[in-house]
């Protein structure tokens, strides 16, 4: 949803404490769930998260979450999909150069990221979408690689 | 000026090829310079700036047409003027010849070419395989750039591919030239030693973030920078001093674009229609008090060529005259930005 994914970043601090606060309960929870059901739930946990960051980020469920990295602004938003930084034809209003009525993602994405305490991440270069995780749940790949969520 | 905008003829140019020349940037056509240490490529454009010459580049517009001569033709008004020339790759999502096909082409006769690659048509499987291909034709520049988006075009109704991003391909291109491989980890027996450049566009917002923009660009490995139109001197010195500042002019050569305006109506046009130009009130207003406006926009390219000169960490200009590119010549000359160089010609060769 638009609306909410322009509240995320203007509140990119808030989601970031919330974030930092919850992930590894949910990371934790799903490692439990993964060990018990041998990945039966991950079906379900995949619809959950879809719908949760849906409506929070207007997530595309690319599979590559770097939300805590772009200022809580999904970057699959951006109609080029850029994952590095605006391109060079954001309009003078700070608005898409395809999508007039939309706000760039990027201007969001550093306007959030100035918001957040590890405002550095957004300086972090990450490489191109790897196209075999589309449609797949972020938080149970994390889960299963024991990393960080993101 | 209009005697020398006059379109030169090249039907002489011979391909035959010539003894080696020992002069600092010369070499026999579709070679390689020999290796030097601390450079990248084997290319004549890393050369002339790495020599601390003010280089000058200019951007050729890749033919409706399969005529190879229209190529040469345009690439050849440049001659003795301009050191490296640009070849776009579908600018403004509008078709054209490949940019692949025009730097070999310019390659053989000897040019230096900087082939540039959108990430808006091809994916990293196509964008790999061009570049060993360009390496096999001695291309040694490329510039990595996002890419108009399809909708800007004349077929909007394409499908956009932005596989990569630029940040995404300057790594790219950087690991293949110095690990060797493919992004699989597939071995490559003789990587394409590419000089990388990419494009920045200091005016548009959110423009405090546009410097952060530039050092991720250079972190991931990018060596030169050609920014896009520059008409607002204030806002390019000002972008130019933070550039200095943060240390990025000392790891990579910056060139500032420049351009000629045609008229009043073609600067509104480019303002209105081409995204992310901005053009500030004072030239429109010069424009539209001019008795000859094509001829101010002249003088105007001509007077910002040697403003930018002046910046400190500036290696050279840009040139993006389209339409115009026979006046890039006289513009150079008059600007004497060169201060009395004279860049490699295939004249002076053959």
């Amino acid at each position: 949803m638009y609306r909410a994914r322009l509240f995320a970043s203007r509140h990119a601090r808030a989601y970031e404490v919330i974030y930092n606060a919850t992930s590894p309960v949910i990371l934790s929870t799903l490692r439990v769930i993964n060990k018990i059901t041998k990945g039966k739930l991950d079906r379900p946990i995949t619809w959950f998260e879809k719908i949760i960051k849906g409506f929070l980020f207007d997530c595309q469920m690319c599979g590559n979450c770097v939300l805590s990295s772009t200022g809580m602004a999904c970057p699959m938003n951006c109609p080029k999909t850029l994952r590095n930084g605006p391109c060079g034809g954001v309009r003078e209003d700070g608005n898409c150069e395809v999508k007039p009525e939309m706000k760039c993602v990027w201007v969001e994405a550093w306007s959030g990221s100035a918001k957040m305490k590890d405002n550095l991440a957004i300086q972090e270069i990450q490489f191109a979408v790897n196209h075999t995780h589309q449609g797949s749940s972020a938080w149970i790949r994390l889960a299963k690689e024991n990393k960080q969520i993101i | 000026m209009d005697q020398a905008c006059k379109r030169k003829q090249t039907d002489n140019l011979t391909m035959i090829i010539p003894e080696i020349n020992n002069q600092a940037y010369t070499y026999r056509p579709g070679e390689l310079l020999p290796e030097l240490e601390g450079h990248i490529s084997r290319g004549r454009f890393e050369r002339v700036l790495r020599n601390g010459d003010f280089a000058v580049t200019a951007e050729l517009a890749p033919p409706d047409s399969t005529d190879r001569n229209e190529v040469f033709e345009q690439a050849a008004l440049f001659d003795g003027f301009v050191d490296a020339i640009n070849a776009t790759d579908g600018s403004g999502a509008n078709c054209h010849m490949s940019s692949v096909v025009v730097c070999a082409l310019l390659s053989y006769i000897g040019y230096s070419p900087i082939m540039q690659i959108s990430c808006r048509d091809k994916n990293r499987i196509a964008i790999q395989g061009d570049l060993l291909g360009a390496g096999a034709l001695s291309i040694c520049n490329v510039l990595a750039l996002t890419g108009d988006d399809v909708s800007a075009g004349d077929h909007p109704e394409a499908k956009r591919v932005f596989d990569l991003d630029s940040i995404s391909l300057i790594t790219l291109i950087k690991k293949i030239r110095d690990e060797g491989s493919f992004l699989s980890g597939r071995t490559i027996t003789n990587p394409p030693q590419m000089f990388v450049g990419t494009s920045i566009n200091p005016f548009v917002p959110p423009v405090e973030s546009r410097i952060l923009q530039l050092e991720k660009k250079i972190n991931a490995g990018a060596n030169f920078i050609q920014t896009q139109y520059c008409f607002d001197m204030p806002m390019l010195k000002d972008f130019m001093s933070k550039t200095v500042d943060k240390g990025l002019t000392e790891k990579a050569f910056f060139l500032p674009g420049v351009g000629a305006l045609a008229s009043s109506r073609t600067a509104r046009w480019i303002k209105n229609n081409v995204p992310g130009v901005h053009i500030p009130d004072s030239i429109f207003q010069r424009l539209e008090g001019a008795e000859d406006q094509k001829k101010e926009g002249q003088k105007i390219c001509t007077e910002l060529m040697q403003e930018v000169k002046e910046i400190e960490g500036v290696s050279g200009v840009h040139i993006m005259a389209y339409k115009q590119e026979e006046c890039v010549a006289q513009m150079v000359k008059d600007s004497d930005v060169l201060g009395g160089r004279k860049p490699w010609s295939p004249k002076d060769e053959y």
